[in-house]
């Protein structure tokens, strides 16, 4: 693939100004091909959620500048990164961010709804969703009465449910134990490998990172490594 | 996207249903009020309008000064004399009869029970003027209302206060000094429109008044009836001609008399009854904006606490105006919702008043659609502020939000 899916040149990202300002991203480049894995790791506060936040176009860069499929972001309106998100994302946050009092299936039809499909439809393509996460049967229960792993799976029901290109996953198994944490590992690694869907998921663990093709290291909103895994067994990498 | 905008607010105001009423209460009031003051309004001005017209299209009412209704000014101008109303009789063509009526409020006494009536002393044409039947007995003739005889003619609830369900006629009634005979019962008319009992009342020959009550020769109305295959204007401007004349005006001065036709006086009276709608209604609407801003203050919260849900909205895709859209509308849903059960609560209310009140209930579509539509207006203006703060949030301050 000539075009890479995602391309950062010399992103950086400062919060605040003056003396309390602080630079969370200090010139970042990093691109990502379409269908990869990659796991982004790094101590606390290196910057790794600031970096998906601007990947997944919440956020946009201070300096730098970030290309989707070619299309400069920080270029984009509110609204028109709005609509990408809607059509070509998909995220699943640091914590579940689950409409609370709203049921599995509602939550997961959100999406759709901003999509405009007709109700019938939105119904079918939520239940598929769930049911691909495995929570056939699911749906009519609120989060409070889901497990933390059921949460998330409705998370990311939500998150791929529009069919994205790319899915953002901030520490999907930060909440969980060693069990669940595999299971939704395992189910990022087939939407990864069957649907050809772009992952790109920070996490603490070095166990959850060993599921991503791909792992870049964050240290004080630098890259301080990016390693392919085949590379890594190898013994090699790259600084 | 409008639809399901409109199901989202629903269900929002079925979550918080407790804080939902009391955020609509003000515009339930508000709206209710509005309709209930300009529907018993209306009713109250109709109803004044169709007593005056039953008296007969034929009715002239003469009267010293120059306004009728509240704040009329009689001041200054002198009484009329039973001698003006014999002018009339036989000055004016087409008159069918002339009616001088003088009243005094006093207490009545018969078989040791009170009673307080106004007393109206007049000649025996005013029953058929004031289209009143007689129930048993007869009414005064013309022997004794020359001589001022003590005999009068007695309203339906003036006999049930005094005799009971006895026949009245025949019997006595201590009014003042002297004692008077009953010479015949009225039909019942019921109660008027302004609530006031018709049938309270006791009628004596004019000079019976004068000399026992009034002590004084003076006739405070004349009325006059016109002949059918008379003309009213024509009768007016004879009237008017022959008072000027017996009053001395000069012929640059005002009249310091009115000559009103029963259309005009229900016209005056109405006039003043859709006055006391207008303010009553300006109230009532202030309360409407108390009720708006209620509904801005609740959607101001409404949206602090639902920060994360708008953050996350935003961050699935949802636009700056989808936002925008669901608050406006949960906020016209809302202030609609309660201009719908203000409706309701105003048409019971206008039923009960109208009853109450004893005026025609007017079902008024127009109030009722305005006051709907502007307690939507008010949804709109009011949800307007905290839709826009909503959707103008950031997605990930919003998502960070506890
Ligand atoms: N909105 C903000 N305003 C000010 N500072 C911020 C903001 N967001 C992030 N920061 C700062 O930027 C730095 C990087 O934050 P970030 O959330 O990207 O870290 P992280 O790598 O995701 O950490 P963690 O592993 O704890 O989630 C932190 O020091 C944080 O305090
Ligand atoms: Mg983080």
């Amino acid at each position: 693939m000539s075009e890479p899916l995602i391309s950062l040149t010399e992103v950086t990202r400062r919060f605040g100004t003056g003396a309390a300002a602080f630079q969370a991203l200090r010139g970042v480049d990093l691109r990502i091909d379409e269908g990869d894995f990659v796991a982004i790791m790094g101590p606390s506060g290196s910057g790794k959620s600031s970096l998906m936040n601007i990947l997944g176009c919440l956020d946009t860069p201070s300096g730098g500048s970030y290309r989707f499929r070619g299309l400069a972001v920080e270029s984009l309106s509110r609204d028109q990164r709005a609509l990408l998100r809607r059509h070509a994302l998909g995220f699943v946050f640091q914590g579940f961010n689950l409409l609370a009092r709203t049921s599995a299936q509602e939550n997961v039809e959100l999406p759709l709804l901003y999509r405009g499909e007709p109700a019938t439809q939105r119904r079918e393509h939520a239940r598929a969703a769930l049911a691909s996460v495995g929570l056939d049967g699911w749906g009519h229960h609120s989060p409070a009465e889901l497990s933390g792993g059921q949460q998330q799976r409705v998370a990311i029901a939500r998150a791929l449910v529009t069919g994205p290109s790319l899915l953002l996953a901030d520490e999907p198994t930060g909440n969980l134990d060693t069990e669940r944490s595999r299971e939704i590992m395992n189910l990022l690694t087939d939407l990864n490998r069957d649907k050809g869907i772009t992952v790109v998921m920070v996490t603490h663990e070095a166990d959850m990172a060993e599921y991503a093709h791909r792992v870049v290291r964050l240290v004080d909103g630098r890259i301080a490594s990016d390693v392919r895994q085949a590379e890594r067994q190898d013994g090699g990498g790259r600084a | 996207m409008i639809w399901n905008a409109l199901l989202l607010a629903l269900r929002e105001i079925r979550r918080n249903l407790m804080r939902s009423f009391l955020t609509i209460l003000g515009i339930v009031i508000g709206v209710s009020a509005v309709i209930t003051m300009v529907t018993l309004g209306n009713g109250a001005t109709r109803a004044v309008s169709d007593q005056i017209s039953s008296l007969g299209s034929n009715l002239l009412i003469i009267r010293p000064g120059q306004h009728l209704g509240p704040g009329r000014d009689s001041a200054g101008s002198a009484a009329f004399k039973v001698a003006d109303a014999d002018a009339l009789r036989n000055q004016v063509n087409g008159l069918a009869a002339v009616v001088p009526v003088s009243s005094k409020s006093v207490t009545l006494v018969a078989m040791s029970r009170n009673w307080s009536a106004g007393v109206t002393g007049t000649s025996r044409d005013w029953f058929s003027a004031g289209k009143w039947q007689i129930a048993s007995g007869r009414v005064f003739n013309e022997a004794e209302e020359r001589a001022g005889a003590a005999v009068c003619v007695i309203g339906e609830t003036v006999r049930r206060e005094l005799f009971g369900g006895l026949d009245p006629v025949g019997r006595k009634i201590r009014v003042k000094q002297f004692s008077c005979e009953v010479i015949g019962l009225l039909t019942s008319k019921g109660q008027s429109s302004m609530g006031n009992d018709q049938d309270d009342l006791v009628a004596m020959p004019l000079r019976t008044v004068q000399r026992r009550l009034t002590g004084s020769v003076d006739v405070a109305t004349l009325m006059v009836s016109v002949r059918d295959d008379a003309s009213m204007d024509l009768a007016k401007e004879q009237i008017t001609w022959l008072m000027r004349e017996r009053r001395h005006i000069g012929p640059g001065d005002n009249d310091d008399f009115s000559v009103m036709d029963t259309r005009q006086i229900a016209e005056t009276l109405s006039s003043t009854t859709k006055v006391m709608t207008g303010l009553l209604g300006a109230v009532a609407a202030v309360s409407l904006l108390v009720g708006g801003i209620g509904i801005m203050n609740i959607m101001l919260v409404s949206v602090t606490e639902r920060t994360r849900e708008i953050g996350i909205r935003l961050a699935i895709g949802a636009l700056e105006r989808e936002v925008l859209l669901q608050f406006l509308i949960e906020a016209v849903a809302l202030a609609s919702l309660g201009g719908v059960v203000g409706i309701i609560l105003a048409t019971m209310a206008s039923i009960s008043g109208a009853a109450l009140m004893h005026v025609p209930y007017l079902f008024n579509p127009v109030i009722n659609l305005l006051s709907f539509g502007f307690s939507a207006a008010i949804g709109v203006i009011f949800g307007y502020v905290p839709a826009r703060r909503a959707a103008r949030l950031d997605p990930i301050e919003a998502l960070r939000h506890e």
